[in-house]
């Protein structure tokens, strides 16, 4: 990947290194993995098409307007083009790039969007701490019942049906964030053989601190002395992949002052789309003489917990109160198409006593998700967890894994909206149960 | 583009499927070919036949350039515009609309895929065989106007081999059908055949008939390596001179095997010249009794190593040096031509050197990998199409390759098509008979030159 860069003129995808965009032959074997071309059949909605967008802007061709910038927020950044393409074109920075050149040309700005922006990845996602003092008080709201008597009062009603759509989709904040669950410093169950950080994320740090502990429970349980400090920060993948590439930096930097690297074997994240992000800062501050070096160090120790478990061999759970379980995997974008990783959790799920696991057909197909693309292109993410809940629906399982809290959400919105009583868990946390059974 | 021409096709199809803006059709503005843009004055999507035959009427009736485009995959810039040109889009007319298992064919619009052709083929137990490099998204629409090729030539035969029939419509907008269901059918000329591989100069496909057949029982893949690409090909020859047709015979020279394991690791030996891919199908009994000859053929020719997978899983993991050949080849550098020259099969390993001979006249990387069986070779270029000296090299390499092609009794395009990429060779290779009665027939079906100007000839 490629580090973006900010110039005098403006024109990101012009500074780009040409041969980034120049990589695509155009040979459209990408079409039929994405799932907006699938669905529009429209090349504009296509990585070659987008491709060949940016390529105009790059050539001065094309000068970013509101269609261009409306195309890049379409995408849903799933990646299923890398896995398809044959050329190896590094469209999860071409994207970054395009978002961050829609963004500064401000085609596509309002003031609601502009305040919006400000609150969220300019003030929420910058401090874990006001992240964490908005999950209180939704927590609150959601157990002192209001949540509960707004929803059956016929209120919402009055307002606007995207308004309820949203409310509805509100997720539930879990009673304790993780540095309630889990302590700085987990010792490693005998014989200690790693030491590793653990990421808890943003999101994943309110709603579902319990994969987290879970993870840690995990770890240790493997050999791993785990370091989780309490106070961490985003990531910064949220911004990335929105258009704000310097914020994105700045997270960046305080992540690696955070965990400095060389302390570790391994840094360990559980969220799919945090972990492709997580992997490239080394790309993202190629170009800082303070950074770039650690950057290096850290992609290198950046490990999916899936990744990491099978790399050191895992301990499989012993067969004792084996517990019967059908259970469908649905592969995260970001694991299957930005980390390659799809063995892993599939030989994490198998060494389960008892677990079965269904194939799901489509398992890499994007569930419409996407980071907050459910939220700004709520259409498109529809009918893709449609078409995800009708596969599921074909199999027999009652438990659908997934291994990032982005599609954990989505596919529970999904089983709402379709009345399935199925459970949507992370693999980790099926891994964990079964290690409490032993 | 005029406007009173943009309202008609908006009335005639619908406001959603005639695009004008810059962001909707610059990504029409190619196809699948290196180097070559050129934007179109808008892009229509047809979804039935009376559309499609509305549409010409109107291009014909105000002489305009009409491309007809599938998924935009073709290698030899047949589906990129002319100047202003309406670009035609086949993709939403995308249903099968018969499968007949008493006659063994499969009716078809023309923006289906191959891969979907082939999979209603396979879960009717039948067998679609065509299998061009970009089957999960080409049309079969494309696939006929190109008369493509793919891996199974050699046994199989093309594209052309299972059309029994198609629905055209002419450049003046008139719909007929050539073609039926009978396998026998003598009556007049062979019109059909005369459309498929005619890069979409002539008329229109709005439907397909296509032949299936039945679903081999059996496969066997096997893999071999030589120290000489001379080896490669006499145990080719010797395997064909067995008669065994092997369904898939391919091969990757030394600079693809070189690409491929650097790109894939999959332990393939790096100093050798040649690796053939073997697979032959049919009857289980066969099946062994032909995997037995091409071994004993292999060794005889001195094989550095041999081997023959015993399952499955070990067929696609065998198979998958040659499945990532192209893939491997195309990361090493940003432009990517690869070439399609076919030489008749016992001239193949005479000129696979005169490649890797032209390769080192001009300073060039290409790597050579395709079709041992039936002499159909892909020398890929990997160049920079902003390096201006170095493309220069690749045009002079070109004009040698073709020339040396022609000699050896070769043709200049075994399965991409003319397009415009190969147009300025067609002349020298036809000759002026030839050439003379193509440009008849097209002035006779298309007298004012509004379809894909400009492509094969002019």
């Amino acid at each position: 990947m490629h580090s973006p860069k900010h110039s005098a003129s403006g024109n990101l995808l012009k500074n780009l290194d040409y041969s980034v965009v120049q990589q695509c032959m155009h040979c459209g074997l990408c079409l039929p993995t994405c799932p907006t071309y699938d669905v529009t059949k429209m090349e504009r909605n296509s990585p070659r098409g987008r491709i060949s967008l940016m390529r105009a802007i790059a050539d001065g061709e094309l000068s970013p307007g509101k269609a261009f910038a409306d195309e890049m927020y379409f995408c849903l950044g799933c990646l299923a083009c890398m896995t398809a393409c044959p050329a190896g074109v590094d469209y999860a920075s071409l994207f970054e790039h395009a978002r961050a050149e829609a963004e500064h040309s401000k085609a596509n700005h309002s003031w609601t969007r502009r305040l919006i922006r400000k609150l969220t990845i300019g003030c929420l996602f910058m401090d874990q701490n006001r992240l964490q003092l908005l999950g209180s008080i939704i927590r609150l709201y959601q157990q002192c019942g209001l949540q509960r008597l707004l929803r059956g009062s016929g209120v919402l009603n009055w307002f606007p049906k995207r308004m309820r759509e949203l409310e509805s989709m509100t997720p539930d904040v879990e009673a304790g964030f993780s540095s309630d669950l889990i302590s700085p410093i987990t010792p490693a169950a005998k014989p200690s053989k790693y030491r590793v950080a653990m990421l808890t994320g943003c999101a994943q740090d309110l709603i579902f601190s319990k994969v987290n502990a879970d993870t840690v429970e995990v770890l240790a349980r493997n050999g791993c002395e785990v370091i989780t400090p309490a106070q961490q920060h985003c990531c910064g993948s949220l911004h990335a992949h929105n258009g704000d590439l310097d914020l994105a930096r700045i997270l960046a930097r305080r992540q690696i002052d955070l965990f400095p690297p060389e302390n570790f074997d391994a840094i360990i994240t559980n969220a799919a789309g945090c972990g492709t992000h997580l992997k490239n800062y080394g790309n993202l501050l190629a170009d800082d003489v303070h950074y770039a070096g650690k950057a290096l160090l850290w992609d290198s120790k950046l490990k999916d917990i899936h990744e990491w478990l099978v790399q050191i061999g895992i301990v499989p759970p012993r067969d004792c109160n084996r517990l019967v379980q059908k259970v469908t995997y649905h592969e995260a974008c970001h694991l299957c198409h930005g980390q390659k990783i799809t063995r892993q959790p599939r030989a994490i799920l198998g060494c389960i006593p008892g677990l079965k696991l269904e194939e799901l057909a489509e398992s890499t197909w994007c569930c419409g998700s996407a980071g907050i693309y459910n939220i700004i292109q709520p259409e498109m993410a529809g009918q893709l967890l449609d078409r995800k809940m009708k596969n599921i629906s074909r199999t027999d399982c009652m438990i659908v894994a997934t291994a990032n809290p982005g599609c954990i959400l989505q596919i529970v919105n999904g089983a709402k909206s379709h009345s399935m009583p199925i459970r949507v868990v992370h693999p980790i946390t099926l891994l964990a149960e079964a290690y409490r059974r032993e | 583009m005029n406007i009173s021409i943009l309202e008609k096709l908006r009335s005639l199809l619908g406001v959603k499927n005639v695009l004008t803006e810059p962001e909707d059709i610059i990504p029409y503005s190619f196809d699948g070919t290196a180097a070559l843009r050129v934007m179109p004055g808008c892009v229509i999507f047809v979804e039935n036949t009376s559309q499609v035959s509305d549409v010409l009427r109107l291009a014909s009736d105000q002489n305009l350039a009409v491309v007809t485009r599938g998924s935009g995959t073709g290698l030899s810039g047949g589906s990129v515009p002319s100047r202003d040109c309406i670009v035609l889009c086949t993709v939403k007319m995308d249903s099968i609309l018969e499968l007949d298992k008493a006659n063994l064919t499969l009716l078809t619009e023309p923006g289906v895929t191959t891969l979907k052709i082939a999979e209603a083929a396979e879960a009717a137990g039948l067998f679609y065989p065509p299998d061009p490099g970009s089957m999960k998204i080409s049309t079969i629409g494309g696939n006929v106007a190109e008369n493509s090729g793919g891996l199974r030539g050699l046994k199989y035969g093309v594209t052309r081999n299972y059309i029994m029939g198609l629905e055209l419509v002419l450049p003046d907008g008139e719909v007929v059908w050539t073609g039926n269901k009978c396998v026998k059918d003598v009556a007049g000329y062979s019109l059909k055949d005369l459309f498929i591989g005619s890069e979409g100069t002539l008329g229109i496909v709005t439907k397909v008939l296509l032949r299936l057949i039945p679903k081999p029982q059996a496969k066997k893949t096997m893999m071999a390596t030589f120290g000489r690409m001379d080896q490669a090909a006499e145990a080719v020859s010797l395997i064909i001179a067995s008669h065994v047709i092997p369904c898939t015979l391919e091969f990757l020279d030394r600079v693809t095997i070189q690409c491929v394991e650097d790109y894939a690791k999959i332990g393939l030996p790096t100093d050798c010249e040649a690796l053939l891919l073997m697979e032959t199908d049919g009857h289980p009994a066969v099946v062994a009794e032909e995997a037995a000859k091409m071994e004993q053929c292999c060794r005889q020719c001195g094989c550095v190593e041999f081997k023959a997978a015993a399952n499955e899983a070990e067929s696609l993991r065998l198979a998958s040096a040659r499945r990532s050949a192209f893939s491997a080849l195309a990361r090493v550098a940003p432009t990517t031509i690869l070439e399609d020259v076919t030489v008749p099969r016992s001239q193949l390993a005479v000129m696979i050197r005169v490649v890797q001979g032209v390769a080192e006249k001009y300073g060039l990387k290409i790597g050579t990998f395709g079709h041992m069986g039936d002499g159909n070779l892909h020398p890929t270029f990997l160049t920079d199409e902003r390096n201006k000296e170095e493309m220069h090299r690749v045009e002079e390499a070109f004009k040698e390759i073709f020339a040396e092609t022609l000699r050896l009794g070769g043709t200049i395009t075994g399965e991409h098509g003319i397009g415009l990429a190969k147009k300025p060779y067609l002349a020298a290779f036809l000759g002026s008979g030839q050439m003379r009665v193509m440009q008849e027939l097209k002035k006779a079906l298309d007298p004012k030159g509004i379809l894909n100007p400009g492509k094969m000839f002019d």
